[in-house]
């Protein structure tokens, strides 16, 4: 393959789709998001700027409590799909695609039936909570619902497998071969793992951070049916200013202003992790 | 860490001259099987809800046992149409998305190109667009061209919010291939074809199967977007939340049961099917 | 250390290499402009011009057949009194539950009613709230031609007939309504709850339940005040949400419901809570639950799901034809007997008592239970108390809820 055309051959379906359907679209809201008026009167394009400035003064609480969701749920599942990805990888044996089926088979039952199911568990004298406060282990007014904690795990619960799977994808390829060589030229158990195993899963836990960072600092569906008050996440204040308050111009100017922190950090984090790894391998 | 344990790693301990004394315990299994546990949780509460005998809508609290919403499951032709709908708009964007967003995800993790760096930028950009603002900008995109809402343009929409998760995932892949296997083949005499058939493709086959899951399971459980794009059609997300006014019958709960159970049916197939290979 | 032989150092940089060049964002740019050129420079002004009703309807005819949207659950599965309707008249109804909410039904037909386009339905639910409004306001309805509702005049009840979201019934009449009160929970709460200020007690700290929908929560906070929401001003709306902005800073408020604090008022989670009638009827009836629900002493709130018409709508005459069918008693009885709400037909409630007399067993007792239930069938005494939702005009609209998105979504 090495004909000059190819790479543009393998990427061409999939750019005329993002192109047609997300690039035109978006930047058809980058230009409302730069308009005035309201929903009766139509909206003029002024290129009003301070629709940013307004966006940012309102929401930046809504906008950091986001990031800082994202970010813990995030660490939340590397520090459960890591395990969880390399055991099925290394020792799944033949049974490795039935582990990725049962890993991904509560999600194909409706989210909020999947909700209505933690709530009715994890209700404050319910099955999981009552028994430990009957015993002692839980003052009697502790609660997880309507919790930023509830929140933050609602948002691991429904994005493991975005983690589980691209560092699965990874390790599935790595060579049993070189992490015996390492053992065998006297690397201990954790020296072969952080020398060998982790630094060629990188791309697969860079690709899941990615998948699951990102969409979970725009979700809006936990924090509206687990949080309480003062857990609302920016993607709820979208949902309502276009939906309900019907400002469009706003709503699409905090989506801009979410997506253009969310890019930076993602650039920001290729960046970092880059010039570490480089160092590594030269030393 | 013994996550890392290999199979001959495993077979050299189990070397009758290096026996350990005691077969030490697998944490990585346990630890696994907890997860999925807490994965399971919720669905084995929908689970015993299906078998809830109550007397009206609100399914809330256990009433005792009965299998007669088993009998009434598909009483809601609505509920049957949309939950058909659903699983069409799922296979097909798992389809055209696993595809289009394998060659994105290869040719990002092999070729150079004109245009990478936009194509990584508007890929993440897709990731993180909320999913009002994309489906609102898509409705006036439809709207403009003329197109009528309905089934295919539910397609397109969840095609294009989930090419991006494929493409991440087999992109993670292909950077751990060895180009030079291919580059081997095509020395044999292979032709681009067939090194891509038979070397490249096997190769990617995890991943790839692995993002068109991700895709399916996006697709499946999308509403919002959907709710803009749907037209006149409708899914069984937007269904289940448009019930939640006078209550969801128990119906939907045995409808996810069902998807459950064709789910563990499958793995189960699965399962004895690994054990005829070996 | 050593580099694992199969990791590629191309592939390394290549991963972390995903920055776009200069050129790229050049380039995008440009995309970018192009989109934006393509988007237009305005997103046209949208009103339609009002129409009269005797111009709206002069020609029109019926085809023989309509569509339409409503809510979930709002008619039996089987549709029988669909069926009536079509043995009656011959006109076949492509009945489809496009509904889920409000908010997100009005984004989807906005654009499209603005280009004039077909949504797809001939006649349509929607509440009584700001998006019934807004449509109303933009032109989007058809103005109802009342000499062909002969069946509303006789039997629609008269509490529905001025109502402040449509005055007249000029637009919509009503398909299901809804009291908007205090449901309770008797073995958690150990005194009788009868007022708003309930809502507020420190007592419940953490224990209360308050709808998400602004327009639910200002209504509660403006009756707390003694204010009718209808006539409500913007200076009362400030007092209204320093009212809940307290109630919630206090940490009184357990969390904002959408339409699911059905589940966490019979756990037990929250012990009191704003809720539907219908919700709590259902609950009470399904599950055997004795949930309390009471209409505030300070007042409570109904609100109504009308049918309308939209104006682009192909069949009309069909439409307003169905519309009145429904008014029928018998038919207004059955589909109370499945909705569980209040009905804006007062008749239906000797209808189902009637059939009640004649049916036997469990039958007889649910039938019973329903057309004696103040939630199904107020009393005058209650709908006394009754408030419409605050109606602002489009113009105040927005800052109206903003004021009230601030509060639950702070």
């Amino acid at each position: 393959m090495k004909a000059k055309t190819t790479p543009y051959l393998l990427v061409l379906p999939a750019w005329i789709w993002l192109a047609i359907f997300f690039v035109v679209p978006i930047c058809g809201m980058l230009s409302v998001s730069l308009m005035t008026g309201n929903v009766l009167d139509g909206f003029t394009q002024t290129f009003h700027v301070a629709n940013y400035a307004e966006a940012i003064d309102r929401y930046w609480r809504q906008i950091l409590r986001s990031l800082a969701y994202g970010a813990c749920a995030t660490a939340l599942c590397v520090a459960i799909g890591y395990p969880v990805a390399a055991w099925i990888a290394f020792r799944g044996g033949r049974h490795k695609t039935t582990y990725l089926l049962l890993l991904l088979l509560p999600f194909f039952v409706s989210q909020v039936l999947r909700t209505i199911s933690w709530r009715f568990l994890l209700a404050d004298d319910g099955v999981l909570l009552g028994p430990l406060k009957s015993i002692g282990l839980l003052p009697e007014d502790a609660h997880v619902l309507s919790t930023p904690l509830a929140v933050v795990t609602g948002l691991a619960y429904s994005h493991l497998p975005f983690m589980v799977l691209p560092i699965y994808a990874v390790l599935e390829r790595v060579d049993h071969r070189v992490v015996e060589a390492a053992r065998d030229l006297y690397a201990t158990r954790a020296q072969a793992f952080l020398r060998v195993v982790l630094p060629m899963s990188l791309p697969g836990v860079f690709a899941g951070v990615l998948m699951v960072f990102v969409p979970t600092s725009a979700d809006y569906v936990n924090a509206s049916l687990l949080g309480g008050t003062g857990t609302t996440m920016i993607g709820n204040v979208i949902q309502s200013q276009y939906l309900v308050n019907n400002d469009y111009p706003m709503a699409a100017a905090i989506t801009f202003v979410l997506m253009a922190l969310l890019l930076a950090g993602i650039f920001g984090y290729a960046r970092a992790l880059g010039t570490e790894r480089v160092m590594e391998v030269r030393a | 860490m013994t996550t890392t344990r290999t199979p001959a790693a495993e077979a050299r301990a189990g070397d009758p001259a290096r026996r350990r004394p005691r077969r030490r315990i697998d944490w990585g299994r346990l630890f696994t099987w907890a997860v999925l546990a807490w994965l399971f949780t919720p669905v084995a509460g929908m689970i015993v809800f299906s078998f809830n005998d109550i007397a009206g809508r609100q399914n809330v609290t256990w009433q005792g046992f009965t299998l007669k919403w088993y009998g009434q499951a598909f009483a809601y032709p609505d509920l049957n149409a949309a939950l058909l709908t659903t699983v069409a708009v799922g296979v097909l964007t798992m389809l055209i998305a696993g595809v289009t967003g394998s060659l994105l995800g290869l040719a990002l993790g092999r070729h150079r190109f004109h245009g990478r760096g936009a194509t990584n930028l508007v890929m993440f950009a897709a990731i993180c667009a909320p999913e009002v603002v994309l489906g609102a900008a898509l409705l006036s995109l439809f709207l403009t061209t003329d197109v009528t809402t309905g089934f295919v343009t539910i397609v397109i929409a969840h095609v294009m919010f989930t090419i991006s998760f494929v493409a991440i995932t087999v992109r993670a892949r292909v950077m751990t291939l060895d180009p030079r296997l291919e580059e081997a083949a095509r020395d044999l005499g292979a032709g681009p074809w067939t090194t891509f058939r038979l070397v490249t493709l096997p190769m990617l086959f995890p991943a790839v199967m692995a993002g068109g899951l991700l895709a399916l399971a996006l697709s499946v459980d999308d509403f919002i977007i959907t709710s803009f794009v749907g037209g006149e059609t409708t899914t069984f997300p937007l269904w289940i939340w448009g019930s939640t006014r006078v209550g969801i019958p128990p119906q939907v709960n045995v409808m996810g049961t069902l998807i459950f159970a064709v789910g563990v049916l499958l793995a189960i197939v699965n399962i004895v099917l690994a054990r005829r290979r070996s | 250390m050593p580099l694992p032989h199969r990791m590629d150092p191309a592939a390394i940089r290549g991963l972390t290499r995903a920055r776009p060049g200069r050129r790229a964002a050049l380039k995008l740019s440009a995309l970018a402009a192009a989109g934006a050129a393509l988007a237009g420079c305005s997103i046209r002004g949208q009103r339609l011009t009002e129409q009269s009703p005797e111009r709206y309807w002069a020609g029109k005819e019926s085809n023989g057949h309509l569509r339409f949207a409503n809510w979930p659950l709002y008619m039996d599965p089987e549709r029988p009194q669909l069926d009536q309707f079509t043995q009656h008249t011959g006109i076949t109804v492509d009945y489809r539950e496009s509904i889920q909410d409000n908010p997100s039904w009005f984004g989807r037909i906005q654009p499209v009613l603005a280009s004039g386009g077909d949504i797809g339905a001939d006649l349509m639910v929607m509440t009584n709230g700001l998006e019934f409004t807004r449509l109303r306001e933009l032109g989007y309805l058809a103005p109802l031609d009342h000499a062909l509702l002969p069946t509303y005049a006789d039997h629609g009840g008269s509490s529905y007939k001025n109502t402040s979201y449509d005055p007249g019934n000029r637009f919509s009449v009503p398909y299901t309504s809804g009291i908007t009160g205090i449901a309770y929970n008797p073995d958690r709460v150990d005194r009788e709850i009868t007022s708003l200020a309930d809502l507020w007690d420190p007592a419940f700290r953490g224990r209360v339940g308050m709808m998400r929908d602004p327009q639910e929560i200002a209504n509660f906070a403006l009756l707390l005040d003694g204010v009718a929401p209808a006539d409500s001003t913007p200076a009362d709306w400030d007092a209204a949400a320093a009212r809940l902005a307290e109630q919630r800073d206090n940490g009184i408020v357990r969390a904002y419901y959408e339409q699911d604090y059905i589940q966490p008022l019979t756990n037990g989670d929250v012990w009191l809570t704003m809720a539907w009638s219908g919700d709590v009827f259902q609950q009470n009836a399904a599950e055997g639950t004795r949930l309390e629900f009471v209409v505030p002493e300070e007042g409570g709130t109904i609100w109504t799901d009308n049918m309308m018409i939209p104006i682009t709508a192909r069949n009309p005459v069909d439409a307003i034809m169905l519309m009145d069918f429904l008014y029928d008693p018998a038919i207004a009885a059955d589909l109370t007997e499945y909705i569980n709400y209040v009905t804006p037909v007062p008749e239906a409630q000797d209808v189902i008592r009637d059939r009640a007399a004649r049916a036997s067993g469990e039958e007889r007792q649910a039938l019973a239970d329903l057309a004696e239930s103040p939630l199904v069938f107020p009393t005058d005494e209650e709908y006394a108390r009754l408030h419409s939702y605050v109606t602002p005009d489009a113009g105040d609209a927005e800052a109206f809820t903003s004021r009230f998105l601030a509060i639950t979504q702070a």
